[in-house]
């Protein structure tokens, strides 16, 4: 009786949400490694082929990279193609691999001008043959972001836009992350530094509900740091003698 | 360059083309005859009839009689002439400038061609053997000059490759037949006494022009070198360029697309049927102001897809400054190459993404610049900085695959900054750092992993990476550049930073 309410009730959901105008992510585009965020997102799958907004101000750009990749490696299927657009790169191509991507199936732009990102997204973002588009830039208002968002609609793009400015404008995207470092742990509290462990704040989702979780990025992909910090760091450091 | 002029000659063209026919001509003296002021006339000989002391130019009354049972043909006039084209346009095999050398020889630049058999006696004796082969009697010389090779070909030794600049030396000893003059200018050289080119080669140019006129030294110099001969080829290479002239000037926005729409699709005809591609294009416009405006388009991989090319033109339509109006347009396409017809996907369509992200790449090249693109791939350095290189094409696979073994910063510095450190001596992380003016404490550390100059390529001191860790989670990576030196200040340097 109790499941047969769940389920009239997630029925209802889908279709307020349908209504609404949302359009659900193709069946096949499912994401991997997102177990246990997923209650998060609208229908409970991470939305693709829209504008994912990242603010990473200062001192977190790298964390939020960090997470933009792994995030990029869970979309990058087969043999497309990733865009990495920005005004002043300092990525370094073969640290991608261990976050889970193909540095060589990442092509870099770079450019001079603010003005020459934002139209290289856009024409980016309108190409079908391309996975996934990353973009940094300083800010972006609402008329940009909104550019974005339509040429997304149309290519099923998914467009991630890094945000280096702590000034946020409100704009139409559909989800809004923030990423900050925390310390590593290691086994045991042995010398040394542990894998990579994030903060993730999702400020804004639309049709979802914003959330706040500890990642690690481990060689299994991004686990949920568990509460009892003597459970993960047995596995974490087994895999790294992997 | 130098050129190098091959000189073929067919002695016997037509003879030789009836004998592959009918082989059972080849024992027998064969002539071509045609009929002149009433009475038939010997045009082409065969080799037996050539040792029966036939020549051409007899009667076939006076032919007769030296050898009874011979074999005559009425020639079909014009016939050499087309038997010489098919036979030139055959030998654009071994160049692709081919030349008729009127009544019974061929001319081949054959610059930059011999290297592709294995040097100029080895070409030479290709062509000989193969026009052999086929039944046709041929002499062949190679020279600078077409002057110098037809000479030897026709009165030196066969397969004969004169060395370059010794044209003059292998011309000596020839008769002043070899100059290909004129009959008047021959025989008043006969009469004289001049009987090879020697004899009056070191003669002042003044007293030859003065007895035999202007026709000796150009043609001396023709076969010397002095004089520069052009070849006009068969097959002219055309230019892949088409022009549209204008009526009326345009001076719209609207015009220029057209213009370019039209001679977009011309061109792209022709190189569709020719299976090539565009790689680099300008597009000219001709002002009535006499200025000439350019737009340069270039693409990442051959295309001849009138609607993409267009789509790159149309971000240049706003730099192209019609001013009073454009009365011109031509477009120049200068680089092409062969497309490589893709194979179409079954289940996938990983090739139409492709496609469509590199007419992408292209539209983003030719707006902000093709520098502008980059993709990486692995190089065997231990050295970061050295462990990548930049791909300049899109399809390019690694040859070896990616390192993941030692961690590495998702940011890298283009160059180490130096930093101010308390460390431990002699080899122990930093405790703490200071970068741009802000202390970093150090909670956690890993290392050292020493990387040492690839001194084949450059000098200097071998690095010992730490990883650090500080409060707040951020990961650098340090390295201390050599070893401790308690005498040295700046040998500490951040040089990237972790996720």
């Amino acid at each position: 009786m109790l499941t047969d309410k769940q389920t009239i009730i997630s029925q209802l959901r889908k279709e307020i949400l349908h209504l609404e105008g949302f359009k659900a992510a193709s069946e096949t585009a499912i994401v991997k490694g997102m177990e246990g965020i997923e209650a998060a997102f609208p229908n409970g799958v991470f939305p693709t082929g829209t504008i994912h907004e990242f603010v990473a101000s200062g001192e977190y750009a790298s964390a939020c990279l960090g997470f933009i990749s792994s995030l990029v490696s869970s979309l990058v299927l087969n043999e497309s193609t990733c865009l990495w657009i920005s005004t002043s790169r300092d990525i370094f191509p073969s640290s991608l691999k261990s976050l889970g991507i193909e540095p060589d199936r990442v092509i870099f732009i770079d450019l001079k001008r603010e003005r020459d990102v934002l139209w290289a997204t856009e024409e980016a973002l309108k190409c079908e043959g391309l996975s996934v588009v990353v973009a940094e830039l300083r800010e972006i208002s609402f008329a940009q972001s909104r550019r974005l968002q339509l040429a997304t609609e149309k290519s099923r793009v998914t467009g991630f836009i890094l945000l280096k400015d702590k000034k946020i404008n409100s704009t139409p995207c559909t989800a809004r992350w923030q990423v900050k470092s925390l310390q590593s742990a290691t086994m045991g509290d042995l010398p040394g530094v542990g894998l990579p462990r994030w903060q993730v704040e999702l400020l804004k989702i639309k049709n979802g509900n914003p959330c706040k979780w500890q990642f690690e990025w481990t060689a299994k992909g991004l686990i949920p740091v568990p509460e009892n910090p003597s459970q993960i760091a047995v596995t974490e450091h087994h895999q790294k003698a992997g | 360059m130098e050129r190098r002029i091959v000189s073929i000659w067919f002695r016997y063209l037509l003879t030789d083309w009836l004998t592959v026919r009918q082989p059972d001509l080849k024992d027998k003296a064969l002539v071509f005859v045609i009929a002149q002021r009433g009475r038939k006339v010997v045009t082409a000989i065969n080799r037996k009839a050539a040792i029966e002391g036939i020549s051409i130019g007899m009667p076939l009354a006076d032919a007769k009689a030296l050898v009874p049972d011979i074999h005559s043909v009425d020639e079909n006039p014009g016939h050499k002439d087309r038997l010489l084209k098919a036979i030139g346009e055959w030998c654009i095999r071994f160049t692709p400038i081919v030349s008729i050398d009127a009544p019974d020889g061929l001319f081949l630049d054959a610059s930059g061609c011999t290297h592709l058999w294995n040097g100029e006696k080895a070409y030479l004796q290709e062509i000989i053997s193969k026009f052999n082969q086929k039944g046709y009697h041929v002499k062949a010389a190679m020279a600078d000059t077409a002057g110098a090779a037809w000479a030897v070909a026709h009165f030196g030794d066969n397969a004969c490759v004169i060395e370059s600049g010794k044209q003059s030396e292998a011309i000596l000893n020839l008769p002043p037949n070899s100059l290909r003059l004129e009959t008047p200018v021959l025989e008043r050289l006969y009469k004289l006494g001049l009987k090879t080119v020697s004899s009056f080669i070191s003669m002042p140019r003044s007293v030859l022009r003065r007895r035999f006129g202007e026709s000796l030294l150009l043609r001396l110099g023709l076969a010397i070198g002095n004089e520069a001969e052009f070849l006009e080829p068969i097959q002219p290479v055309e230019p892949y360029q088409e022009r549209l002239p204008c009526l009326e000037p345009i001076r719209t926005a609207t015009g220029i697309e057209i213009a370019i729409q039209n001679l977009l699709e011309a061109l792209c005809k022709r190189l569709q049927a020719e299976g090539n591609g565009l790689r680099e294009a300008i597009l000219k416009c001709y002002r009535i102001d006499g200025r000439i405006v350019q737009a340069a388009i270039g693409t990442n991989m051959p295309s001849c897809n009138p609607q993409h090319l267009f789509k790159l033109f149309e971000i240049k339509i706003s730099s192209i400054e019609p001013a009073l109006g454009i009365e011109l347009f031509v477009l120049d396409a200068f680089k092409i190459e062969e497309i490589k017809p893709g194979q179409e996907a079954l289940w996938k369509t990983v090739q139409a993404d492709t496609n469509n992200v590199i007419q992408l790449l292209d539209r983003i090249g030719n707006k902000l610049g093709a520098e502008t693109i980059h993709r990486y791939l692995p190089e065997e350095h231990y050295l970061p900085e050295r462990s990548i290189r930049a791909s300049s094409s899109i399809n390019e696979k690694p040859a070896i695959s990616w390192r993941t073994d030692k961690p590495r910063p998702i940011e890298l510095l283009h160059k180490p900054e130096p930093i101010e450190v308390t460390a431990p001596i002699p080899d122990y992380p930093p405790m703490l750092f200071r970068y741009k003016g802000k202390v970093y404490p150090v909670s956690k550390a890993d290392g050292p992993e020493r990387i040492e100059q690839a001194w084949w390529l450059q000098s200097g001191e071998h690095r010992d990476y730490y990883i650090v860790e500080d409060p707040e989670g951020q990961r650098f990576w340090l390295f201390r550049s050599g070893h401790y030196d308690s005498g040295r200040k700046h040998n500490w340097f951040i040089h990237g930073f972790f996720a």
